[in-house]
């Protein structure tokens, strides 16, 4: 998900250069480190309560930042189940929909745990849940790996604009946002710094970039 | 525009992210479904004007796994033997919406003529003496996952210099990436120009063995020779032929490579073809990876990502 607002931004960036800059300066913060740990925490403890302690889940992380959000949220229910949870990752670039509308992507890293999915119930995670688009790749992806008993989703920020009848099963924090804004999400593990920002309106001559 | 034509076209980022993007690649062999939908839509042409089972397989596997649809266009049997120019079988193959045409022919700078007359990215399979880029690709890529890296590796090339594409395509990749390459062939199977490639070359197999880490062993073609470039096949095997002895003269984590298809006895003994050092089989699994990646990253997104 986040590789798609990278592109689009850098899209963006290319058809204006000064705007990048400026959006650093305008982003806002609404979520800061404490409250995404926050976040995380509530999550593990939904996800238990769910799945009736996680006895046979997987929790599978989208490229780029879905991947240390899977790992943090199986430490966290390792620490409050003293179990270990398999976690990996699943690479959506070459089941995307919008593949022929930009530059070929650099293929990412998919690692299944070894007992495989099948059977299990898989858990997505991704930093933010948008168009739905990379969700449906990453079902499409799992359906090439093995059949899982059930697939849920987990995202740390809902910014809306569904183009897809898809829907989280635990979400972070519900971020209403206009088409013209941009979420960018920032980790520890990947920026150095755990943040949500809320990016600044765009001019309507690029809006179109932002489908 | 985009294609791949000589491998000396890839700057050391463009075909760094070609064996990145195939590491990722050759992690899917390993599963039970190998299929994505990547290439869905696309049509990719197997335009072969010499046979090459192994080769042409390769692209037909590598474009079949991203679900492209591929066409095989072999001269035998087509209008080709009906006396078709390439030109009119380009322009065929435009007619027909081909994204991609891998092509194969016997003289040299036919895959460069080929994309001056279509709009699909045209990928050089091998054309005459000049160049064989996803060959060179794929070794690279296979001496990247025995050796580790590639910076200041020592290898050595045997052989039929002069009628080897795989040679010149490998020269210039190895020297893109920071390897060093020798050359090692009789004087005769050496082209003219071999002075100007970026490579140091011997007559004597022997002295070179211990101060390499890999070493290529050519197909000596004699589908190609029309005169005589060494007195006997006796004496070229004597001199330039790799069997148990010589491999003992190799350091113990060097290997043995060959682009296949093999002559046992020839260049190589089946002792040592079937050694734990010869990659063969492994250079032939990682061949579709290869030529996976560079489909990919031609023919995957809006533009290409390589070879511009």
């Amino acid at each position: 998900m986040c590789a798609q607002k990278r592109a689009e931004s850098d899209a963006h960036t290319n058809a204006d250069g000064s705007r990048n800059q400026d959006r650093s300066h305008d982003a806002r913060a609404v979520l800061e480190g404490p409250e995404i740990h926050r976040a995380l925490t509530r999550i593990a403890h939904e996800i238990l309560e769910r799945t009736k302690g996680g006895g046979d889940i997987t929790l599978l992380g989208i490229p780029t930042r879905g991947v240390p959000l899977a790992k943090r949220l199986a430490e966290r229910i390792h620490r409050v189940e003293e179990r270990s949870v398999p976690w990996g990752a699943l690479d959506i670039t070459m089941y995307r929909d919008d593949l022929h509308l930009a530059p070929a992507r650099a293929v990412g890293r998919t690692e299944i745990p070894s007992d495989g999915i099948d059977g299990s119930i898989v858990v997505l995670v991704d930093d933010v849940l948008f168009s739905g688009r990379s969700v449906r790749a990453a079902l499409d992806a799992l359906n090439d790996l093995g059949r899982p008993r059930a697939v849920q989703l987990a995202t740390l920020v809902d910014r809306g604009h569904r183009q897809l009848p898809i829907r989280a099963d635990y979400v972070g924090k519900n971020l209403p946002t206009s088409l013209r804004e941009t979420v960018t999400v920032t980790l520890e593990e990947t920026d150095g710094e755990d943040a949500v920002l809320l990016g600044p309106t765009r001019s309507r001559s690029s809006q179109g970039e932002d489908q | 525009m985009r294609h791949l034509l000589s491998a000396g076209d890839l700057s050391r980022d463009e075909a760094n992210h070609v064996l990145d993007t195939a590491q990722e690649l050759a992690r899917i062999s390993g599963r039970s479904v190998k299929k994505f939908p990547t290439l869905r839509g696309r049509t990719v042409v197997n335009l072969f004007y010499e046979d090459s089972t192994r080769t042409r397989t390769s692209f037909e596997l590598a474009a079949k796994r991203m679900s492209a649809d591929v066409i095989n266009f072999s001269a035998k049997g087509s209008s080709v033997a009906k006396g078709e120019s390439l030109k009119d079988t380009a322009l065929t193959l435009q007619a027909m919406g081909a994204d991609g045409i891998a092509i194969r022919h016997g003289a040299s700078g036919a895959a460069h003529r080929l994309s001056t007359w279509v709009d699909g990215a045209v990928l050089n399979a091998g054309d005459g003496t000049h160049e064989h880029p996803t060959q060179a690709l794929l070794d690279v890529f296979t001496m990247r996952e025995r050796m580790g890296s590639l910076e200041g590796l020592r290898v050595t090339i045997v052989g039929d210099v002069l009628h080897s594409r795989v040679a010149r395509s490998n020269v210039l990749l190895l020297h893109t990436l920071g390897a060093e390459v020798t050359l090692v062939a009789p004087p005769t199977l050496l082209p003219v120009s071999v002075g100007t490639w970026p490579c140091s070359v011997s007559y004597e197999l022997d002295g070179v063995l211990p101060h390499s880490d890999v070493v290529i062993m050519l197909r000596v073609q004699a589908e190609r020779m029309q005169d005589a470039f060494f007195p006997s096949a006796r004496e070229y095997i004597r001199r330039y032929g790799m069997d148990g002895e010589r491999v003992a003269k190799l350091h113990d984590d060097a290997i043995v490579m060959h682009p296949g298809p093999m002559v046992r006895g020839m260049e190589v003994t089946a002792e040592v073809a079937d050694s734990p050092r010869s990659t063969v089989t492994e250079q032939v699994t990682n061949g579709v990876s290869v030529r996976m990646a560079v489909l990919y990253l031609l023919l995957g997104g809006s533009e290409s990502a390589i070879g511009n």
